[in-house]
């Protein structure tokens, strides 16, 4: 106990004259303690691009694709006539079917591979945050980049690939990467894996991180195999984090442009076409605005059925709700 | 159930060293309290017990094998953690039954060994319930079921009440004794309340940086503490603690106010005088109690002041009307004095 306040002291008070005063707000302090003007102004700009940027083009995409619209020539209503040449159409089918293996293959892939990578930068390595860095570099990369490095890797003559394994004896000739169809849309799903994966591992690592260790020893006290504690801790605990994961990586994939377009451009004889370079070739290098706007309005079913996955999907799992009773 | 042997325990993390040799012997049945300070080491001992942290040196048997290399699944014990560790995705019954189903129990011996358990808990209305539906008292009570339905040979308790709040921990220190009681089941129990410990335990362990100060019953540590830590850590409130030296009638501090000790001290010794709180009366004409605060508590009076120098803390049986800077007289009992050596803590008399 202080001296001071044995003998009665009150020192603080009578250390300066200085005082705390209530100051009267000024009036901008007080438009922004306004609730009302203060909604207005934080959604404003959020909405504004939001019209501007995404309602805008995807109302003229659908008007586009019920209209005979070339590049030059705004085009007149045409009712389901794209819509009705599309589905007669053998590359518009071969670039749908392109698609979905596409999106399921490479979702498969970065999952595996990224839940795995996760799995292993979420134990204590040596050097993790470096590794943590490195991961992320394929995602970093611009996109056309690492495109472009992928075209080199894949090149008929200079391929490394091709290189490596005919040094080692394996093969003796070139692989054509991108000149056979199923070459070409092996070699995409690669690419597109091998970009995906930080996104997935990073989120997940997120996820996981968020799991107490304590579980995993209480698990391991009740006599929980790794592969034990694998399936019946971290998986169902993950199984937010991965849903939502998923799902944006799904629609991702699916709506893939640049990587293909990049490497392939669809080529060979557009066996490597997805959904959303078709449309692009049809409507801007081809000029039919129309039939690329309806080419793109045919994926929106895909992406809502992706989207009402989510919605139910994500649904808050019972034992995530708070703590009220039922 | 087993008995558990700690034997020479040394664990270092990287250059710290949190646990210096570390003996323990701790008998079949026995409900064992580690008590210490924050970062004495007690948790780490516990964990290692579990098998949740390696052992540096040293060895730990469970029921006379010696674990340090079986993993914690094959010791047969069960833990309750601080922070109850219950699994979020499942319900009651399944983190009671989490163990049994890994073990391939069928499914009549799981219901049966959970609902005995939830029983035993009072948790039978809450077996669909998740963890996050479950106020801190029914989680600490499942965390129990979870460990009792092993039916292991040790049960470990990490701090498991630290995380309660005052009145419900002064329940669940009841529940957890009585749950001792009836099943009879070796406990290693970890905390740093020095309340919970001598409320709980057979035998307590007191550590202190990773050594071993006492074991012994609650009722030895509190009447002959082997040194100033313990006499000092055991006991609410804590006791005083005074300086001067040993002189033919007494022990005299440095205000000159001689107390009373046992014979057997050496006088001209330089010592630490320590009397507990509770050890105190009031008595006219005694030692002149400065008062600087009174605190009721409705049972007691605490009255802190000093006598001579030396700050002191008294608790009273009696109401006591004085104002801060009065005096009252105080005395002190031979047979309850404690006295210590300045330098090493230890204990003098005997």
């Amino acid at each position: 106990m202080s001296n001071a306040v044995r003998e009665g002291v009150l020192p603080i008070a009578e250390a300066h004259p200085w005082r705390f005063t209530t100051r009267e707000p000024t009036p901008l302090a007080r438009l922004f303690d306004n609730k009302t003007f203060l909604v207005v102004m934080c959604l404003t700009p959020a909405v504004g691009l939001l019209v501007v940027f995404l309602t805008y083009p995807l109302g003229l995409g659908l008007w586009l694709a019920f209209t005979d619209a070339k590049i030059g020539r705004s085009g007149v209503f045409v009712g389901l006539d794209n819509f009705d040449s599309l589905f007669h159409d053998r590359i518009f089918w071969l670039s749908v079917t392109n698609t979905l293996f596409y999106t399921a293959a490479a979702t498969v892939g970065k999952f595996g591979l990224g839940l795995w990578l996760a799995l292993l930068l979420n134990h204590n390595i040596p050097f993790k945050s470096l590794i943590r860095a490195i991961v992320l570099i394929p995602w970093i990369v611009p996109t056309v980049l690492s495109a472009i490095a992928f075209w080199w890797i894949y090149d008929p003559q200079f391929s490394i690939i091709s290189y490596l394994l005919k040094a080692m004896g394996i093969i003796d000739y070139n692989i054509d990467f991108l000149g056979t169809p199923w070459h070409a849309r092996l070699a995409l799903v690669a690419a597109n894996i091998w970009r995906g994966i930080p996104f997935v591992a990073i989120s997940l690592l997120a996820g996981l991180q968020t799991i107490s260790p304590s579980l995993y020893e209480a698990a391991m006290l009740d006599g929980a195999s790794s592969w034990a504690r694998f399936r019946y801790v971290t998986l169902p605990m993950l199984m937010p984090v991965l849903s939502v994961v998923l799902t944006f990586s799904v629609l991702f994939t699916f709506t893939d442009f640049q990587l293909v377009y990049a490497i392939t451009r669809g080529g060979p004889a557009n066996a490597t076409h997805l959904m959303a370079t078709l449309a692009f070739q049809r409507g801007i290098p081809g000029g039919q605005l129309g039939e690329g706007a309806a080419i793109a309005m045919a994926m929106i079913p895909f992406l809502v059925a992706a989207t009402l996955f989510s919605y139910f999907g994500l649904a808050r799992r019972r034992w995530q709700q708070g703590e009220a009773d039922e | 159930m087993a008995s558990v042997s700690i034997r020479g325990i040394r664990k270092s993390f990287g250059s710290t060293t949190v646990l210096h040799g570390v003996d323990v012997e701790i008998a079949d049945g026995e409900f064992c309290v580690l008590v210490g300070p924050s970062g004495c080491g007690k948790s780490t001992l516990l964990r290692m017990i579990a098998g949740l942290e390696a052992i540096g040196a040293g060895e730990i048997a469970i029921g006379g094998q010696v674990v340090n290399k079986v993993p914690p699944k094959q010791r047969d014990i069960a833990m309750v953690f601080q922070n109850y560790a219950l699994y979020p995705h499942m319900t009651v019954r399944d983190n009671m039954a989490f163990s049994l189903k890994l073990a391939g129990a069928p499914k009549a011996a799981m219901d049966e060994r959970v609902g005995r358990a939830a029983d035993i808990l009072g948790l039978d209305a809450l077996l669909d319930r998740y963890p996050r539906q479950l106020s801190g008292g029914q989680r600490q009570r499942v965390a129990m079921g979870r460990a009792i339905v092993r039916d292991p040979q040790v049960f470990l308790f990490d701090e498991p009440l630290s995380n309660l709040d005052a009145k419900l921990r002064v329940n669940m220190r009841a529940e957890i004794k009585g749950l001792h009681q009836r099943l009879g089941t070796t406990t290693v129990y970890v905390t740093h309340d020095q309340i919970e410990a001598m409320t709980m335990a057979d035998r307590i362990v007191v550590m202190q940086a990773g050594r071993v100060e006492q074991i012994g019953t609650p009722l030895e540590l509190y009447d002959r503490p082997a040194n100033r830590f313990v006499a000092g850590f055991i006991g609410s409130p804590a006791m005083n603690f005074i300086d001067g030296e040993v002189v033919e009638n007494g022990f005299r501090d440095q205000g000159g106010a001689v107390w009373p000790l046992p014979p057997g001290a050496e006088p001209g010794r330089p010592a630490i005088y320590g009397v507990r709180p509770e050890h105190l009366r009031l008595a006219e004409g005694g030692l002149p109690m400065t008062v600087q605060v009174l605190e009721p508590t409705g049972s007691e009076t605490q009255v802190l002041g000093h006598v001579g120098g030396s700050p002191l803390l008294g608790a009273f049986r009696e109401r006591i009307a004085v104002a801060p800077g009065e005096a009252i007289g105080i005395g002190a009992d031979a047979h309850l004095a404690h006295l210590f050596d300045r330098d090493t803590g230890q204990r003098l008399l005997t």
